[in-house]
């Protein structure tokens, strides 16, 4: 999950032209990794050094009567900085000029738009003619003549420089009596390729671009005012001289934000990784109408990982240094630091590619989404439009009308709406469903639920509330179905839900109407434990290594000191135990689960140990391949919920006399896995020897060696 | 026990020739082997194949037959001499020119397609006459037991000759191949006449056929190998016919009776051996094993385990590579080293390293100071370089040659010593005292002459006689390191001890069964310790003229097992100077440091230990180390030389790099290649 922390104010955005979106004019990174470089629109530019919470800044200010051009950028192989002022002088300074007056200038020919820099590389200049030169080149001769590489009234509109493999790439938009263009500049050989943005009409210009390297490609993300943001993909390296001419830039939608009712007028996007966008400027989904959101969706997943409220006016500016957000919002800059670990869904899609089974169904939803997305666009924004208006006359019924009425309704509204609405109706339906029963104790539509479930359009993230609702309706079935069919349970939910399963007693839980495939699945297990008792022993002979280790050690008590033989009854009821299986299913990571599962109490601990350990007896028994089932917790799923299970609480476990024999038997499981792998270790050595020995050195035809008698 | 630094010298480029014929004596069980380089080696069979004798050849003189007659062997070779070698002196006797002649014994086929009878006098074969002449060469011949008939292999035919008339009694046509070698005559590459009148014929087609020699006809043919039959040999008691092909296997057929209990017997194709690369080009079969050579140069000797009854050293295969003589020399003092070639020497300075670790630096590359041709036609029978690196001298069939090298700062002169006493005309063995200021010289009657050696020339001082009055030529010298003593072993196992300064001998060494393959004379104790042929040591006291306690103490515990049982002889004893007890040996697959203050293993101590001591403490390898100290880090060793700066020189020459070396051999279609 990304995580947006504290942020605060960096500097306060000095009086603001009336109807431009610019705040400020740029914020750059700076010489140190915690330096950014902030060229207010008034006559400053700050260095700030953006540590924790804190920060502190060196000014520098322009006379009276000057203009900077474009924000200020810091030359990493001079360690110095670079401003242009009044359009056509290029100022170079140091750290400690403060005053600029006295700092190297130089005149150019043309209009500079703007100064790019790229860390360990030449800064780069971009004429407002379109032209580009070196730095170190154009103050040799700044008054070079320069080529017009643009047409008269065509105006660049936002640039920036991508570096990678030691190669410069710059990109810049041009606009054109309407008509939008993508300029490619590669150096090395020279080549400026011109890329068409495509025009839909309705589809006005891109008002916001982030441009990042990845591999050998350059993924240029655009944000339009619709709430569109595409994904293009260019070449690092480019084949075409650019002699082809014009070429439309192919693009992918990747995320369709949600629109409130409210038209936009600015708003930024910036890339923060591989999956995760940073918007600013688009309402938040549920929040309604307020549009002053920070929000960080998840690409991949098309799910909202994360949101702030950012008051005040905003603008069309988003920057991202370091771990850091840098918005300019209504009148001050705020630092917003934040977090993109791996999201828990992505963790958990690779967690649950073990049990294949359940990932095709549980990812289903997500597939049809993109599939959905990508196949059609056009469509889909259309359909939206014509959802948000019809989704609240049809379930109107829901504030007000009983159970029984509801229930109907939503089955009605999902056979009649089409596939392709359903994905986004469901969600709304469900988010108003699980308002009205939070605020109504009486009202609680369970067959609407599994309806929508069924649909499988539903996922934790578009209705966060169901799961904790369901807890505490003690409504088991749908938790189970839950769990099935969401993959992005956050781990504290997860928790609270293992520990409202633990804390029920088993009586209760019997009654409960769960799936009968998990159901049977237990009934299996604990058949299978019966059955092997019966044959007596082991069909192949199998004999712990625990137990011979063990037989030195006290041989006085032989029968208890067997901890494969003893406690094969399942210590949970079926029903719990089947809930627990899908826990066990669900998807985690490590780190986020940890503090969590710390809130469970030691005698739910004992039993969930206890669980899972005669889950992995069965597991190491052979018993559970025996048994057809469509969702089985693997056998190291259940490990490694044995483990964060102990680290957890394992100073707890040490002096809780009741888990001591839990522990101990634990502790000689684990013991003779340990002499055992060091027993494997000693044999790979000894293999390892054998096969370097084997390798008679080359020498050469001549070698001085020293060897060794003994 | 110590740490030594190692020159591991792997650019000798020492090519062994290939064998082109073997010729077996069962009454003194000698093996001679003829190689293509005109040399000819005399191997004691039932002395673990020691190799007793090495007669150089020479230029252009390529062997193509070998044959004992009694204890005299002759040999015929392609320049169309018949040759006879004189053991003793190991030297070509004389050589009689009988005319293009390929083959084979005092009856010669020639290429002229003549069959010349040769008569066998006291000290001479005398021609006798001429068999009916032929059209086509005669490539192989082979005599009846009676002496009245001869078989004569052919291009495309086999004929019989009546000795007597001179007349051809028979013609027997060889079936060319079928296809595409239909067209190639048909080789009968070899030919065996059997007591019973039946001929053996190995051909090009890769048959080996029987014919009846009285009807001339075929009795029946064995389809061997798609490629050339070139060698056969019979059994002495005619039960066992081998055929080697070119294919690099070998072919045993057996006499057996098809009936049990009957005597109704045909020969029947029994085993198959493949332990060469190359051609095999000479085959023969001793008392219990086959014996073959060819172009890949090993002498491969294959027991034939149905005829051995224990277990033994003798019963395991055994491949020759190398010869059981030095072909390295090293000056100890000034860290030089002589490769002798059959045709050149070479003089090369090792290098020097710095650093530490297992594997040192290289700050000087070993350099070659000299390549020095032979003079004449004759190859290399021996050679040497003195300890301080002045002199060289090496010594051919027909003459000696002596060079003084000296070196200065960056200069390096080198001459010959023009004027040579008499006596050094020739040598067997040669040998310089160790502080280089006297050459002996092995000759002839196991004499050995002493020159002494100066700046301005060499002088004749005297002869050394053995006392028994043994003829055999001496193959090991050994002089002391204090220059009273000069050890010398001839090839009647005799060891001989001279007295340098009385120049009279002074004792012999009890005589062993078998031969001396290395000995060397303690600098301290002046024991002389030898090495045998059946893997035996022995310590013998010059001073006290009796074997030492520690060498009784050997001989009466008996070796290990595991030593025993190695099948390369031991080539040089050496002594560390910084420990007395310490005596270095080395064969062709590993060194060994016998401590002699150590207990000797016996058979249930683990002989090679060094790996298990390695691992253990400092106290513990105490109790676990025995005399015998086996390093197998190297592989075919040449040559180990200890040099002064207790360095060792462990000259090898890897056997992949000699089979890269060597003609491709015949194409094979391999499986999955």
């Amino acid at each position: 999950m990304a995580t947006l922390y504290e942020g605060y104010t960096l500097c306060g955005v000095g009086p603001v032209q009336n109807s431009s979106n610019i705040g400020i004019l740029g914020v750059e990174q700076g010489g140190d990794i915690d330096h950014v470089l902030v060229t207010d629109t008034s006559r400053s530019i700050t260095v700030y050094k953006v540590k924790g919470v804190t920060s502190y800044a060196i000014n520098t200010f322009l006379k009276q009567g000057q203009i900077i051009s474009c924000p200020a950028v810091f030359n990493t192989q001079s360690q110095e900085y670079v401003v242009v002022t009044d359009d056509r002088v290029v100022r170079v300074w140091k750290e400690d000029d403060v005053n600029l007056e006295k700092a190297f200038k130089a005149t150019v020919s043309a209009d500079v738009l703007k100064v790019l820099s790229a860390t360990d590389s030449e800064p780069v200049v971009l004429f407002c003619c379109g032209a580009v030169r070196f730095l170190d080149s154009l103050l040799a001769s700044p008054q070079q003549p320069m080529e017009d590489v643009l047409t008269e009234d065509e105006i660049i509109r936002w640039s920036t420089i991508v570096k990678a493999e030691h190669q410069l790439v710059i990109l810049f938009s041009t606009e054109q009596r309407g008509e939008h263009c993508l300029y490619v500049q590669r150096f090395n050989p020279n080549t400026l390729v011109k890329h068409r943005f495509e025009t839909e009409p309705g589809l006005s210009a891109p008002i916001s671009f982030s441009a990042t390297c990845r591999g050998s490609n350059i993924h240029l993300l655009y944000l339009y005012l619709n709430g569109s943001v595409y994904e293009s993909v260019l070449p690092f390296r480019s084949s075409s001289t650019g002699a082809e001419g014009v070429q439309a830039l192919s693009r992918s939608l990747c995320l369709s934000l949600p629109l409130g009712e409210e038209k936009l007028m600015s708003g930024a996007a910036v890339v923060l990784d591989e999956a995760h966008v940073a918007v600013v400027g688009f309402p938040h989904p549920s929040a309604g109408a307020c549009k002053d959101y920070l929000c960080i969706w998840n690409t991949h997943f098309q799910t909202l990982q994360a949101s702030k409220e950012m008051a005040g006016r905003i603008y069309s500016q988003l920057w991202c240094y370091s771990g850091k957000l840098y918005v300019p919002h209504g009148k001050m800059l705020s630092v917003i630091p934040f977090d993109c670990q791996k999201s828990s869904l992505a963790a958990a899609m690779g967690k649950q590619k073990q049990t294949s089974q359940s990932e095709s169904k549980s990812c289903r939803f997500v597939t049809s989404w993109t599939s959905q997305s990508c196949t059609d666009v056009t469509q889909t924004t259309e359909i939206k439009s014509r959802m948000s208006t019809r989704n609240v006359s049809d379930l109107s019924i829901i504030p007000t009308s009983a159970v029984e009425d509801v229930q109907a309704e939503v089955g009605e509204f999902i056979r009649r709406t089409p596939q392709a609405d359903l994905q986004l109706a469901a969600g709304r339906v469900a988010l108003e469903l699980v308002s009205r029963s939070q605020t109504d104790a009486n009202f609680y539509p369970q067959c609407a639920f599994l309806l929508l479930l069924e649909t499988r359009y539903l996922c934790y993230s578009v209705c966060p509330e169901l799961l904790s609702l369901a807890m505490v309706k003690k409504d088991f079935h749908l938790c189970q179905i839950a769990f099935q069919i969401f993959s992005d349970i956050p781990e504290a939910v997860t928790c609270a839900c293992l520990k409202t399963i633990l804390s029920t007693p088993d009586l209760e839980m019997e009654t409960v109407n769960l799936d009968m495939d998990s159901v049977i699945f237990m009934k299996e297990l604990t058949q299978a434990h019966s059955r092997s008792d019966e044959e007596g022993g082991q069909l192949n002979g199998f004999c712990h290594p625990a137990l011979e280790s063990d037989v030195s050690d006290t041989p006085s008590n032989k029968l208890q000191r067997d901890p494969f033989a003893l406690d094969m009854s399942c210590p949970v009821g079926l029903h719990k135990g089947a809930l627990l299986n899908e826990v066990l299913q669900t998807a985690y990571s490590d780190r986020s689960l940890l503090p969590h599962l710390k809130d469970l109490t030691v005698p739910q601990v004992i039993v969930f140990l206890q669980y899972l350990r005669f889950l992995y007896l069965k597991y190491s028994h052979d018993a559970h391949k025996q048994i057809r089932a469509l969702r089985t917790p693997s056998i190291s799923q259940i490990i490694d919920w044995v483990c964060l299970l102990l680290d957890a609480h394992f100073t707890v476990l040490a002096v809780a006399p009741e888990a001591k024999r839990l522990v101990f038997d634990l502790h000689k499981f684990v013991r003779s896995q340990v002499k055992l792998y060091a027993e494997l270790g000693k044999i790979e050595g000894s293999l390892q020897v054998l096969k370097s020995s084997k390798q008679s050195e080359d020498f050469g035809m001549y070698a001085i060696q020293v060897i060794e008698l003994f | 026990m110590g740490e030594f630094k190692v020159h591991r010298v792997r650019f000798f480029d020492y090519m062994p020739s290939g064998i082109r014929a073997l010729a077996f004596n069962g009454d003194t069980e000698r093996m001679a082997v003829a190689r293509m380089d005109g040399s000819v080696e005399i191997f004691h069979c039932s002395d673990r194949f020691f190799q007793e004798k090495i007669i150089p050849g020479r230029e252009q003189c390529g062997i193509e037959g070998l044959s004992w007659v009694g204890e005299r062997l002759f040999s015929a070779g392609l320049n169309g001499g018949i040759t006879e070698y004189d053991l003793t002196n190991q030297k070509v006797k004389y050589t009689i020119d009988a005319y293009k002649i390929p083959w084979y014994t005092f009856l010669v086929g020639c290429e002229d397609g003549t069959v010349k009878l040769f008569e066998v006098n006291e000290d001479k074969i005398q021609f006798e006459r001429n068999l009916d002449r032929q059209k086509s060469r005669i490539v192989s011949l082979s005599w009846h037991t009676s002496g009245s008939k001869i078989a004569a292999g052919m291009m495309d035919m086999i004929q019989i000759f009546n000795v007597e008339t001179g007349h051809s009694i028979h013609r027997m046509l060889a079936d060319r191949g079928v296809g595409t070698s239909r067209s190639k005559e048909c080789v009968v590459w070899s030919v065996v006449y059997l007591s019973d009148g039946t001929i053996v014929s190995g051909d090009s087609v890769g048959m080996v056929k029987l014919w009846d020699d009285q009807t001339g006809t075929l009795i029946k043919s064995h389809n061997v190998t798609k490629c050339d039959v070139l060698a056969l040999s019979v059994s002495q008691n005619e039960d066992s016919l081998v055929a080697g092909t070119s294919e690099g296997t070998v072919v045993q057929f057996q006499f057996v009776s098809m009936v049990l209990g009957k005597d109704d017997k045909e020969w029947v194709r029994t085993r198959t051996f493949k332990n060469h690369t190359h051609d095999i080009r000479a085959v023969a079969e001793i008392t219990t094993a086959v014996v073959s050579g060819g172009m890949d140069a090993q002498l491969v000797v294959k027991p034939l385990l149905d005829k051995i009854e224990v277990r033994s050293a003798a019963s395991a295969l055994r491949k020759i590579h190398f010869p059981h003589r030095r072909l390295v020399f090293c000056a100890r003092n000034s860290g030089l080293m002589l490769f002798q070639y059959p045709g050149h020497l070479e003089l090369w300075r090792l290098g020097e390293s710095e650093g530490k670790g297992s594997s040192l630096f290289v700050k000087r590359n070993p350099e070659k100071l000299l390549h020095l041709k032979v003079k004449g036609e004759d190859h290399i029978r021996c050679s040497a370089v003195s300890p301080c690196g002045e002199w060289i001298v090496y010594s051919t069939a027909s003459s000696l040659r002596l060079y003084r090298l000296h070196y200065q700062r960056f200069l390096f002169l080198f001459f010959q010593i023009s004027k040579l006493p008499k006596v050094l005309s020739s040598a067997n063995q040669l040998c310089f005292s160790s502080d280089s200021s006297h050459l002996f010289s092995a000759s002839t009657q196991s004499s050995v002459h002493i020159v002494s050696l100066s700046q301005s020339g060499c002088k004749f001082v005297g002869t050394l006689k053995p006392k028994s009055g043994s003829h055999q030529a001496i193959h090991l010298l050994a002089a002391s390191e204090d220059g009273e003593w000069l050890a010398s072993a001839n090839s009647d196992h005799e060891v001989h001890i001279y007295n340098l300064q009385t120049r009279k001998a002074h004792c012999t060494v009890p005589v062993y069964s078998s031969a001396v393959t290395a000995m060397g004379i303690h600098p301290t104790t002046n024991c002389l310790f030898m090495m045998y042929a059946d893997q035996q040591m022995c310590e013998y006291s010059i001073e006290q003229k009796q074997y030492t306690d520690w060498s009784r103490t050997v001989q009466r515990k008996g070796l290990h097992r595991l030593w025993m049982e190695r099948d390369t002889p031991c080539l040089n004893v050496m002594f560390n100077p910084q420990n007395p007890s310490h005596v270095i040996l080395h064969d062709t697959y590993m060194l060994c440091i016998i401590d002699q203050s150590l207990p000797l293993p016996d058979d249930k101590t683990q002989f090679y230990n060094q790996l298990t001591l390695k691992s253990l403490t400092e106290d513990q390898r105490k109790s676990h180390s025995h005399a015998f100290k086996v390093c197998k880090t190297f592989k075919d060793i040449l040559c180990v030389e200890l040099i002064s700066d207790q360095s060792l020189v462990v000259v090898e020459r890897p056997l992949e790099d000699v089979a890269t070396q060597l003609p491709a051999p015949i194409k094979q279609k391999k499986f999955a290649t």
